[in-house]
Formats: structure tokens, sequence, C-alpha cells
């Protein structure tokens, strides 16, 4: 197969498959794609287990257990996805370890109350699906068939958390407070999940003409503002951005400046948690090191055991 | 005495407090299979904490909840068995306490599905489900870490050797043991002993493993609320919220 054929395969909305040939840019982008998303899932575990002990119920305690669990699971389908691809999920988790590889730099903020589950949920998880409703068609197929099963359980995530933030508003002044104070600390971040503005988003042209991208990123948070301002307006919540206000003749929320300065600090690695996250996913894969080798030397006792039996 | 309500919230008691400390290696796990099995057990425990405390609640009939009998009593007031307070440690001291509980509570919820006491029968039924996996995932760890390296071997006996001391009042029967087993509402801790201990040895026996010494000196106080210092801070951690801001609802 040429480039040109590829394009027409790609042109014609005919999903690629592990097999068949494709362009070594376009497999390095979406190993790097999917590695990046699968380590999102799993470092985006800690900032909510961070609240599994101090859960305020145990019908919140076993909701959230089962959310970080399903996190865990799309994490273990993205890196199966990626595998088609010629790269084993031992070396993708060195390159997070060793900073090579990225995650979404929202998992670098605080979880620093109980409503920022319910955040996490509405503004991050929402976030998310923006982006990944539109990856259910991406060009590669078991990344497209890995993101829709994965949608389902996402949407289902984002409703338990406007739950959590519609129970606070609901409930007493200082639980309002709580959620409020909550808002005003994801809201940008949760912006910067789309990326960088399109002209600053120098990968977005190939990864469209790929059809592995089908939005821009501005387009996706433009769709993420405009569904998520009734949201908090049905709350009683304020959006901490003073210049929002509706647009009649875009049809759409006009929106203030993100502090791209603190976007790219983040990314940097100056984040307020950065090195948090990754020295936990570090230490929990040295910690893990010495089962790891027992279950490898006990199956390898077993097999020669087999061996002799046979 | 209320016994009903005693030995109802022993054993909400049992799975939320192990819930808990499961819960505390969510993201944390060696391998992010057992992450997600780990997780899984933790899901399983609290989901029959709040079978057993909602029972608790209406055998009390006091117009507490569940959650008021998880977050509002105090460290005396609980009556989770010593073992399964104790901490995580590594990977090999969470499975040994893990494998020590499920082979226990596998054996004793054998006996409480046959409860004349219908709600605690029924949720023994649905429990002994959850705990026949539990039970085969512990000991498919004991095994692989007994007989997997020098180094996991040493670890999992380790692990085994300092949690044994907590096994001795798991078959304790005090009087509300006894009054429940004469109402045929109990478990006979005697038979759970003798079934508990097979499967120890039979595990121990494939893991290469030695069984501690039957001398060693048992600690025990939980069913008189006694504890470890270890309950104390997962009393503080797990009730913060609800002790913050009493009478919210979450």
């Amino acid at each position: 197969m040429t480039q040109a054929q590829f394009q027409a395969r790609i042109d014609a909305d005919i999903k690629i498959e592990p097999k068949d040939w494709m362009p070594e840019a376009y497999r390095k982008t979406l190993i790097r794609q999917i590695s990046q998303h699968a380590h999102s899932e799993i470092v985006g575990m800690l900032p909510e287990g961070n609240w599994i002990t101090r859960a305020p119920s145990l019908r919140r305690k076993a909701i959230l257990l089962a959310k970080i669990q399903d996190e865990a699971g799309h994490g273990l389908y993205l890196y199966s996805a990626a595998e088609t691809l010629g790269k084993t999920r031992e070396s993708m988790i060195d390159d997070l370890h060793t900073g090579k590889a990225k995650y979404s730099s929202i998992f670098n903020y605080p979880t620093l109350s109980w409503a920022d589950m319910g955040s996490v949920g509405w503004l991050v998880d929402g976030a998310a699906i923006m982006n990944q409703v539109a990856l259910c068609r991406t060009s590669y197929g078991p990344y497209a068939r890995a993101m829709v099963r994965i949608c389902k359980e996402e949407s289902f995530h984002q409703r338990q958390g406007y739950e959590v933030i519609m129970t606070l508003c609901r409930g007493t002044a200082a639980q309002k407070q709580m959620a409020q104070e909550s808002l005003n600390r994801w809201w940008w971040p949760a912006l910067m999940m789309f990326g960088p503005k399109d002209e600053d988003s120098p990968n977005t042209e190939q990864a469209m003409k790929w059809r592995i991208k089908r939005f821009t990123n501005d387009e996706l948070r433009q769709r993420f503002i405009d569904a998520t301002v009734p949201q908090a307006e049905f709350l009683g919540l304020t959006i901490p951005d003073p210049d929002l206000k509706w647009n009649e003749e875009r049809q759409h929320y006009d929106s203030g400046n993100i502090n791209w300065e603190e976007f790219y600090q983040v990314i940097a690695g100056n984040g307020p948690c950065n090195t948090a996250r990754l020295a936990a996913r570090q230490k929990a894969h040295d910690e893990g090191e010495w089962v790891r080798e027992a279950a490898m030397a006990y199956s390898k006792k077993q097999e020669q055991r087999n061996k002799q039996v046979a | 005495m209320n016994h009903l309500f005693q030995y109802t919230i022993r054993l909400a008691d049992n799975a939320s407090i192990l819930g808990h400390r499961l819960g505390e290696l969510c993201g944390h796990g060696p391998i992010l299979e057992q992450d997600i099995a780990m997780t899984n057990v933790a899901l399983d425990l609290v989901g029959q904490a709040r079978s057993f405390y909602q029972y608790a609640a209406e055998v009390e009939g006091a117009n507490h909840t569940e959650d008021d009998l998880a977050y509002l009593r105090d460290n005396q007031d609980f009556r989770n068995l010593l073992l399964l307070e104790q901490p995580n440690g590594h990977f090999g001291d969470t499975i040994a306490r893990q494998f020590l509980y499920d082979a226990y509570s596998f054996a004793f919820y054998q006996g409480l599905r046959k409860s004349k006491d219908a709600t605690l029968a029924a949720i023994a039924e649905k429990a002994i489900k959850e705990v026949t996996y539990h039970l085969r995932w512990s000991s498919e760890w004991v095994v692989r870490l007994g007989d997997g390296t020098a180094e996991s071997h040493a670890k999992i006996q380790a692990g085994l050797n300092s949690l044994w001391r907590y096994t001795g009042e798991m078959f304790e029967m005090d009087e509300t043991d006894n009054q429940m087993l004469a109402q045929g509402i109990g478990v006979d801790l005697v038979l759970v002993k003798t079934a508990w201990l097979a499967k120890v040895n039979e595990v121990f026996a494939e893991a290469t493993l030695t069984l501690p010494s039957d001398k060693t000196w048992m600690q025990k106080g939980s069913k008189k609320g006694i504890h470890t210092e270890h309950l104390g801070y997962i009393l503080a951690e797990m009730q913060h919220l609800q002790r913050t801001y009493p009478g919210c609802e979450w």
C-alpha cells in the first residue's frame, strides 16, 4: 500500500487495523496518543484515590471505588490497544516513569475537598468525554473500539460527579461553599484539558487529515463551555470567569482568556502535584517488582512441573 | 444486651474496616491487574458492610442509618477483628491478612447461610459468592509468593508469622456467640476453626510455607471493643467529614 492508497482508505472512513500497512508517522502518533491516554487513566486514579478513605458515606465510598476501578480498566484496554501497534506495556510504563511520555496535565492538580470528587467527575470527565466521543470514530480500529466502551462508562462518571455537586448545592451553606470553591479551582484547568489554541497546536492538521482527530481543540473547548455553563447555572454556582457571556450572534458563549503560562508550566513539570504523582507511580512500580518476579518464577516452575507430568 | 445487634455489628465492622484498608491501596498496586482485583475485593466488602449495617440499624431500632453506625461510633464501640485493622504493609502482608480472613469468612458464611435469621442468611448467601472468589484469589497469591522466589517466600512467611497472633480471637465464643448459636442464628466457631485450619494447612503446604507455632501468644479484645492502636487512625480519617459537618446529606 502506498501513502496515497492509505489516505484514500482514511478518506473513505475505512478503519485501519493492526496488520494493515500504515505510515511510520501515523503509527508513532497513535502510540504516543493512546499510551498518553492510558497513562492518564492510571495517573488519574491517584487524585480520586486520595479521597476513598475519607468518603463521607458508605454509598459514596462504593461509588468512588467502582469509578476508580473503571479507570484502571480503561488503562488496561488502552495499553492493549497501544500494544497492537508494536510497543509493550512495560516499555510504555518506563516512558511514563522517565518522563518521556506525558499524561493529562489535569491530574497534576490536587484534590483538596470532597467536592473535588464531584468536580473531577462533572468537569474533568465532562471535558474528557468531549474528546473521547469524537475518538469513537477515530481511524484506528482498536482505539475506536476501546473508546466506545470507555465513553459509556465516562458519561456515567460524569453524571455521578454532577450528582455529588448537586447534593452539596442542595445541602448546607458550608456544603454549597465547598462546591463553589471546588468549581473555582477546577474550571480553568478543565478548559486547558483541550490543549493549546488551534493556532498553537502543531499536530492538529496532520491528525485531522489522518482522522485520528476529528475536531480541533478550540471547537471541543467551545462545545464543553456551551454544555457546562447551563449546568452550573442550574446548580446556582458561579463560573469563575467575569468575561463569560452568551453571544447571540455566534450562538455560543464568549469566555475569558486562559492562562497559557500556567498551562505550559504544568506540562513542563511545575504543576502542584507533578512530582508527587510520578513518585507515587514509581513507588508502586518499584515496590511491586519483587511481586512480579515472584509471579514469573512461580509460573516458570509450574511450566516445568507440567512438562515433567506430560 | 441486644445480642443480635452485637452479632450483626461485628460482621458489619469486619467488612467495613477491611474494605477500608484495601481502599487505601487503590491506585498503588504492584501490577495493574492486581490493583483492580484488590479494589474489587474492597468493593465487595463495602457492599457487605452496608447490608450488615442496614440490618444492624433495623435490629437496634434507634432510628440510626448505616452511616450513623459506620461514621458516628468511636473506637471502643467497634467490633471488627484486630487482624483486619492491621496496616497494609507490603503486598505479602496484605495477602497474608486477606488469606487468613478469607479462609475464615468463607467457613463462617457457609454456616451463616443456614441461619434461622432470614436476613443474615440472605446476606451470607450473597457474600459467599464473593468470598469464594476472594479466597481463590488470596490463596493463589499465597502460593505464588510462597513458591515464587526466595525473597517472596521470606516476605509472605514473615507476614503470616506476624499476623498469626490475631487469629486466636476469630474463634473465641463469648456470650453473644453462645446465645446466637443456641437460637440457631449464629455459627459454631469451633466448626469454623476446623474448616479454617484445614484450608490454611492445604494452602501452606502447596505454598511450601510453615505453619506458625501453635504456642503463639494470641492477642484479643475486639469482641469487647479493645483494639490495637491502628483503629483510631482509621476512624479519624474515615469519620472526618461526618464529624466536621454533622447532620449533612452527602
